[in-house]
């Protein structure tokens, strides 16, 4: 699979390595009420879906980048990659 | 049909005409006792103890493709109980009896070959992890044997004992694992449960349950709606699918694992050997084969097929550590979706709809524990109470803090 890095453009994608789910971005709030049940279905609990997955990906052979890359998880399809401090960025001024 | 050596002799001389199917195709009725939603082997040896074992009457398994198509026709047939913890050893040695007794209970040729397991040792830390575990799988009743570098040499004398990175140092064997033909149980138990009264629907894909007030009152299929008092669902890779129908999120993914198989050869390989710091493991079957394959590749995936890296990294695994298999050609590789755990350990429980019951999280090791999850998810369905061996294949066990990590790797399933 070759993942078209917004920075370095194509790279293989043997030179990442993979987390999983983008929602792992999503850190629930550990001062919320009910922040134990949050935290345990954040680290615990995935969709995993069958189609369109968005997944963090770090580029530990290149430029130590972490990339949130869409992908079709039924036929591997790459769909996009982006730097996951600019999906960081965006989800924050989003919620201002 | 009964199998006996009488028959396969009278068929010999009568041009095999006498055979005949070995389970029916029936049309599903509007309603059963049990459903068990997955025609692999997890779901067939459900069906099979509990029409046996558990004189349970009216129940139906409902497979969306055909018996086999999916990870039970897929594995590379490694059947062992050589685990650490206390949650799952007595389960996988509990497993491994029922092997033992499998193709007596079935009548059916399942090619159980208790050839042995060897898994390689590299340095002192690692032998001395070894003789844990092995005196770990002594406590739950099961075999093990730690071997020197001598005694490994006498079993095995074509691996490259002097690799500069990994020279191998000895091995933990246990002498009753071995391989099973994989197939050959899946149809064993269809068989089985067949003959005494399961209905085994294939070309049946569940589509949704039916869900009243917290209870479970049948499921959808691609066939029409079939009612339920209890239904099982043992899907495998398509765990999170399946149970997203009925609202649940799962502590699962679905990851790809590849396998690989050469031409035939000369029986060479003795037994099954893993070199678990080269991401390789093989065996060689009865028909010469050898069968071999590595790790997950590691993302995400519900496509059946890996990809190439990983091909490449397996065979290097391999020729690191026995160069003699760079002379044989080879000829099949595929894929199997596995349902990856967060811990790497599998969950055998209710859910919180009533009559809801789930089997999954079995990752890249769910063949060799098919006979003890179809009599434990059995145990389960018929008195719902846990078997023994099993109880600690909860589904609250992540948010309680009582995780099997074989592994010691966290809530990461790509590295279980
Ligand atoms: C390459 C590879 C090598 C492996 N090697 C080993 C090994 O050496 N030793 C070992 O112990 N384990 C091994 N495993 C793991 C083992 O094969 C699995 O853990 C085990 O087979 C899973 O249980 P099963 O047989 O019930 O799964 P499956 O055979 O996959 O059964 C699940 C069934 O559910 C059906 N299904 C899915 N969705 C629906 C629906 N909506 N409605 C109806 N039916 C549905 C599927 O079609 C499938 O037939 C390996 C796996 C792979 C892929």
């Amino acid at each position: 699979m070759l993942i078209p890095h917004p920075l370095l453009g194509l790279r293989d994608a043997q030179e990442f390595t993979y987390l999983g789910d983008a929602n792992l971005m999503n850190r629930p709030d550990p001062n919320a009420p009910n922040a134990e049940a949050m935290f345990c279905d954040y680290v615990f609990l995935r969709d995993n879906p069958a189609g369109v997955h968005r997944e963090l990906w770090y580029h530990e052979q290149g430029d130590r980048s972490w990339l949130v890359v869409t992908r079709n998880t039924v036929t591997h399809e790459i769909l996009g990659a982006e730097l996951a401090s600019d999906v960081a960025l965006a989800h924050r001024e989003g919620s201002k | 049909m009964k199998f006996s050596g009488f028959k396969v002799i009278k068929e010999a001389l009568t041009g095999h005409k006498g055979w005949t199917p070995l389970w029916r195709d029936p049309e599903p009725q509007s309603a059963y006792d049990i459903i068990i939603v997955g025609g692999g082997g997890h779901g067939l040896a459900t069906a099979f103890y509990l029409a046996k074992t558990f004189g349970q009457a009216r129940i139906a398994v409902l497979e969306k493709g055909w018996l086999g198509s999916g990870n039970i026709g897929r594995n590379t047939t490694i059947i062992r109980s050589n685990y650490l913890l206390p949650g799952n050893e007595p389960f996988y040695e509990f497993s491994m009896k029922l092997w033992e007794k499998l193709e007596q209970e079935t009548n059916f040729n399942s090619m159980v070959s208790q050839r042995g397991i060897i898994n390689l040792i590299h340095t002192d830390a690692q032998r001395d992890a070894y003789r844990r575990r092995g005196n770990a799988m002594r406590f739950a009743g099961a075999d093990s044997v730690l071997l020197s570098r001598e005694e490994l040499r006498e079993k095995v004398p074509f691996l490259n004992y002097d690799n500069a990175r990994f020279p191998i140092k000895g091995g933990l064997m246990q002498p009753r694992a071995g391989t099973a033909r994989h197939d050959g149980v899946a149809w064993g138990y269809a068989r089985g449960a067949d003959m005494r009264g399961v209905d085994i629907i294939q070309n049946c894909e569940v589509t949704g349950f039916k869900i009243e007030a917290g209870k479970v009152l049948g499921v959808e299929t691609s066939r029409g709606f079939i009612g339920a008092k209890k239904v099982g669902v043992a899907v495998a890779g398509s765990s999170s699918r399946v149970m997203s129908m009925a609202g649940m999120r799962l502590p699962i993914e679905s990851h790809v694992l590849q396998a690989f198989v050469s031409e035939g050869l000369k029986p060479t390989i003795p037994g099954v050997i893993t070199f678990g710091a080269g991401h390789f493991y093989i065996s060689q079957s009865d028909k010469g084969g050898l069968v071999f394959g590595g790790d997950i590749d590691g993302y995400n995936s519900y496509a059946q097929r890996g990809n190439l890296p990983v091909i490449e990294d397996v065979l290097e695994g391999g020729m690191a550590l026995m160069p003699m298999i760079g002379r044989a050609r080879l000829l099949r590789g595929w894929g199997g979706v596995m349902d990856m755990s967060m811990d790497g350990s599998p969950i055998i429980d209710r859910t919180g709809i009533e009559g809801l019951y789930f089997n999954g999280g079995w990752c890249y090791g769910g063949f060799k524990a098919t006979p003890a999850s179809g009599y434990a998810f059995a145990h389960l369905l018929a008195t719902d109470r846990p078997h023994d061996t099993a109880r600690a294949y909860r589904l609250d066990r992540f948010a309680k803090g009582y995780v099997i990590d074989e592994r010691g790797a966290g809530a990461q399933p790509n590295l279980h």
